[in-house]
Formats: C-alpha cells, sequence, structure tokens
C-alpha cells in the first residue's frame, strides 16, 4: 500500500488477482491470534494435517525436512520431502519439495500484522509442478482445478481451529465425523 | 431416535435415524422437550431453498435438556436450556461485536464455498436449514447436536414453562431486532408488514421502544386481530389499498419507520409478484418481493426501512430511485440471537413481553408432518405449532 509501482505492475492489487490469470495460487485469511501463536503452529508441520483436507500424513524428519503423504484420485496417494527454504519465526515460512517428489511444489506462508487490531493476515502461496503423463494430468486436476478454493478451505480449518479451539463438522455421529474425513 | 426429516416439495416424514453424539469438545447433546415449526420452515417446505437433502431433519427453534456434554462445554447434565438458531463461535471478528449471525467459524469448511459465491462471504451455520447454511441436523427431534454449546444456548430457570421462554430461539430476538434496526424514535408512527410470529413480536417491540403507533399489516383476519390486541392498527390489504391507507392514516407523510417481515413468500396477486411468481418458477428469479418494495415506496422521506423478513438470492425491480431519492436507510440480517437472549429472558421473567398467546397448537413430535400441512394450508387459525417429543400422542392440545 503506497509503495512505489514497478514497471509491469498497474497498480496495488496483488499479481496473483490478475485477469491474465497467475500460476501462484495464494489466499490470504484473517485469524483473530497473535501472528507468533499462528507461526508456532504452522512450524511444527505435523499439525497441519488436522487443517489440510487431503493430507494423509506428515512426518517430521528434521528440523527443516518433512515427509508429506496426500490423497491422489482412485484411493492411491501421492508423497514427498518438502524442506524448508527460509524461516523467519512470527514472520514466514518457505518450502520446497526435494528432488522425487511426486509432485514437486513449492510455497510459502506469511503472516503479518492485521491492521485495525484484527490479529493475523495469514497469506498462503503455492506452485504445483505436476508430472506429465495420463496419472499426471489427474493429479494436476485435483491439485490445480480449484486450487485457491481447496487452498482457502485449508486456510478456513486452520482459522477456526486457531479461532475456536476446533474446526467445524455438521456431522451428527462419530461414524459420520469420521467418513467425511476419509 | 425419531425426528422429522425432508424428502422433498411438500414431503416431511418422522422417521427412525442414529441419535447425535459428541464429536468436538465444545459441543452438547440436547434431549429436545419443546421445538416449533418456524414460517421460514415453511419455505423449505414449499422447496424454495436450494442444497436441501433427502433426509435432512429440519427445525431451528427448540429447548430441552442437556444430556451429555464436551470436554470443553460449559453446560451441566440436567441445565434447561433454549438454544439459538444461529451456530456461532464466539471467538471471531464478528462474534466479538456481538454479529453473531455473521459469525465466521459456524459453517463448516466446505460449506463455505456456496455462500461465498452467493453473497460474497460465507455466515454463521444455522440448524435445520439445508446445507448452504452448513448441513447441521435440526432440532424437530428428540436429541440434538449443538456446537459451540459455551456461547450458545441460554440456562432457563427452574418453573419457566417451555411456552414462555421458546421463543427465545428464534422469532422474538428476530422481532425485536427489526424494531431495534428500524431506529424507533418516541412519537413515531411504524408500519409492520407482516403479523406471522416476527411481526407480532415486532409490533410488541416497537411498542417497547416507544412507538406511538403501529400500523399492522396483512390478510388474515386472525393475525390482524392479534396485532390489534398488542394495540396496533390494521389495514388489511385484501380489504383496502395499502399505500394509500398508509398515507390517510399519517396525514400523508407516510410511516417513519417500515418493518417488513413477510420476505420471500409474499402473499397477494399483485402485478409484480406475478412476474416474480413467473420468474421463480423459471428460475429467472429466486425472490418475490413486492413487501419491500411496497416499504420503501410507502415509507417517509428521510425514514427507515428494517427487513428481518428472509431473502435469498436476487430480486429486481427494486425501487432503487425511490430508495435515493428519498435518502432512506435500510437495514437487515439473520438474527443475532445470542446478543439478544439475555435481556429478552430478562423481559419475559419481568412480564413485559407476552409469548405463549402465539401458541396456537401442540402436537407430539410423531404428528410433525400432519403439523406442516396445517401451518401451511391453515395460516389464519395456525399462528404457531409446537412440538413435544415428550407428549402423549393421543393427547394433543
Amino acid at each position: 500500500m503506497g509503495d512505489i509501482l514497478t514497471p509491469d505492475q498497474q497498480d496495488d492489487a496483488p499479481a496473483t488477482t490478475a485477469k491474465a490469470g497467475s500460476d501462484a495460487t495464494a489466499k490470504t485469511v484473517t485469524i483473530n491470534r497473535p501472528r507468533q501463536e499462528i507461526y508456532e503452529f504452522w512450524r511444527n508441520f505435523s499439525n497441519l494435517a488436522q487443517v489440510m483436507d487431503n493430507v494423509v500424513a506428515i512426518e517430521t524428519l528434521d528440523d527443516r525436512r518433512s515427509h508429506w503423504t496426500v490423497k491422489a484420485p482412485g484411493g492411491s496417494t501421492v508423497e514427498w520431502t518438502s524442506l524448508v527454504t527460509e524461516d523467519r519465526p512470527g514472520e514466514l515460512i518457505a518450502w520446497i519439495s526435494e528432488e522425487g517428489a511426486d509432485v514437486p511444489n513449492s510455497g510459502r506462508i506469511e503472516f503479518r500484522d492485521a491492521p485495525g487490531g484484527r490479529g493475523t493476515w495469514v497469506t498462503a502461496t503455492i506452485l504445483y509442478d505436476p508430472p506429465a503423463g495420463i496419472i499426471g494430468k489427474v493429479i494436476a486436476k485435483m491439485f490445480q482445478r480449484e486450487p485457491h478454493i481447496q487452498a482457502r478451505r485449508d486456510l478456513r480449518r486452520l482459522k477456526q481451529l486457531m479461532e475456536t479451539g476446533e474446526i467445524a463438522t455438521a456431522a451428527r455421529t462419530k461414524a459420520q465425523h469420521e467418513e467425511e474425513q476419509n | 431416535m425419531r425426528a422429522l426429516t425432508w424428502h422433498g416439495k411438500h414431503d416431511v416424514r418422522v422417521d427412525t435415524v442414529d441419535d447425535p453424539e459428541i464429536i468436538n469438545p465444545r459441543d452438547a447433546i440436547i434431549k429436545i422437550t419443546s421445538t416449533a415449526i418456524c414460517g421460514s420452515d415453511l419455505h423449505l417446505y414449499d422447496g424454495y431453498i436450494p442444497t436441501m437433502q433427502k433426509g435432512d431433519i429440519l427445525g431451528h427453534e427448540f429447548m430441552g435438556e442437556v444430556v451429555e456434554v464436551g470436554a470443553k462445554s460449559s453446560l451441566q447434565k440436567g441445565q434447561r436450556v433454549v438454544v439459538p438458531f444461529t451456530i456461532s463461535c464466539g471467538g471471531c471478528f464478528h462474534c466479538e461485536k456481538h454479529q453473531y449471525s455473521a459469525c465466521e467459524n459456524g459453517l463448516p469448511g466446505e460449506n463455505q464455498e456456496i455462500a461465498q459465491t452467493l453473497y460474497g462471504h460465507p455466515m454463521a451455520g444455522l440448524f435445520g436449514y439445508s446445507h448452504m447454511t452448513g448441513g447441521y441436523a435440526g432440532g424437530q427431534a428428540e436429541y440434538v447436536r449443538v456446537p459451540f454449546s459455551d456461547v450458545g444456548p441460554i440456562v432457563i430457570p427452574d418453573g419457566v414453562d417451555d411456552d414462555k421462554v421458546l421463543f427465545l430461539s428464534d422469532i422474538l430476538p428476530t422481532g425485536w431486532m427489526a424494531a431495534e434496526n428500524a431506529d424507533i424514535e418516541p412519537g413515531d408512527t411504524v408500519a409492520v408488514w407482516g403479523c406471522g410470529p416476527v411481526g407480532l413480536f415486532a409490533v410488541q417491540s416497537a411498542f417497547l421502544m416507544g412507538a406511538e403507533r403501529v400500523i399492522a399489516i396483512d390478510h388474515f383476519p386472525r393475525r390482524l386481530e392479534l396485532a390489534r390486541c398488542f394495540g396496533a392498527e390494521t389495514i388489511n390489504y385484501e380489504e383496502s389499498k395499502t399505500y394509500d391507507a398508509l398515507m390517510e392514516m399519517t396525514g400523508g407523510i407516510g410511516p417513519d419507520a417500515c418493518i417488513d417481515s413477510v420476505g420471500m413468500e409474499a402473499h397477494g396477486l399483485f402485478a409484480d409478484n406475478v412476474i416474480d411468481q413467473i420468474k421463480v418458477s423459471t428460475f429467472m428469479g429466486t425472490d418475490r418481493a413486492h413487501s419491500i418494495r411496497q416499504a420503501i415506496i410507502a415509507c417517509r422521506k428521510g425514514g427507515r426501512v428494517s427487513m428481518p423478513a428472509v431473502y435469498g438470492g436476487f430480486v429486481d425491480k427494486f425501487p432503487l430511485g425511490a430508495f435515493m431519492q428519498k435518502g432512506l436507510t435500510l437495514k437487515t440480517g439473520q438474527t443475532h440471537v445470542q446478543h439478544y437472549m439475555p435481556a429478552l429472558l430478562n423481559a419475559i421473567m419481568d412480564d413485559k413481553i407476552d409469548t405463549t398467546f402465539l401458541i396456537s397448537h401442540r402436537l407430539p413430535l410423531e404428528q410433525a408432518a400432519e403439523g406442516y400441512r396445517m401451518f401451511h394450508d391453515k395460516q389464519n387459525e395456525v399462528t404457531k405449532i409446537v412440538l413435544k417429543p415428550g407428549m402423549d400422542q393421543a393427547q394433543p392440545a
């Protein structure tokens, strides 16, 4: 806001909202909690399986590496090891998948103070690079058909967990709840 | 358990379904003792609300006894509670501002997209009112799972009859907020379109807030009679021309504040209404909206329009010119029930507000489908049906 525009920029709107489209998916959600608290929750990557719809498991390998198992079409899964490339406590975490990932991807999550004391703006930017071929196409469909909606849903679940201590569900019985999560 | 389930237009049935269970730590399970059929349930019954699924349990006006609590519920087993129809978390920006119906966390993540697309933002969850509002099972049942039970339900003191407090769940706060949104000033004349429960509570509320006169508009004689009991003057729009009558009854000034408590299913064969009906049946528009148009045209210059009535989608021929030229203010919204419950409970306990006059029929839950039929077909005689799951089937009152 109020920054000098770069030569290819026409306005202050984020590049991810360009009418011409954008390679990256970025979504911002406001969470009514301090940014350090949200950063710490996210930095413990194994926590994220709770809020990310498609994630089966996240195993922490060491301080910078975590192994992700994610649902894929037809009941299969895809896996990759994610490496933290930048880590600024309370502000930013960036990652890239290591060599050999089923679905190469990279991204960053940023935490900024929301104006007016409304908590934290959390912005997730994710880039997927699905493999070629038939399987690649199916995976691409899954990850990229409406990746902004998936990102928004995941961020909403993060918001629910941080603001209310639980993730909203309309399930009436435990069996229904279990079914929804699989 | 037994529950009233939706199967399609004019097809609701009492079925046996699985009992609800505690899922999240802030949940509670309530054993229903009284649950009402709301006028807005008729929108579901008539098939106007999208995203309904066969088997959905209806009902968003209910109360009962706490029988099970999650680890983080503030309720205790055995307490009697009235449950607000809005499912709100209490911790988000909007809940902190007491805008509970705008809660950001009441809807499951996967249900938020529909409202995001239709309205620009997701709203609070609602009990028993389609999947767009969360897909939560409603309270026209023996038991219900209540999420965020530490924020919503209000505990009722012992010895207070269900019938006196049941309407804290929706229609009493809705009628109150409708009057509050009309920013009533002493000396005001307030016109209320629709003398259903919300309209009748708006009449009572408007007087409590200092209105000098209230003019109630409907076409059911029984409902107009009830409005008259609370001191309102009345217009039967089948007998009189509403706009002309309002002008004559206000010396040409028009009502200072207008409250539309009719909403999507405006009755009456007015020209614009007929066009709306054709459009609704051909999916060209979703809301029939004669009453809000008339409220805007009749309202005095610089006046206030309050719209508690439920509108779901788009409407055309909105008199935007009259709205702008006369400098009107319009306030509306789903009710922030949790905000109003404590003060209204006190008003009931102090006998300042009467709610029991409304109940025309009490039925056992097993006769719920019959109740819907009656409410739909006989809106003159049937002002409010309360279902009592524990009631002896042989003895409906």
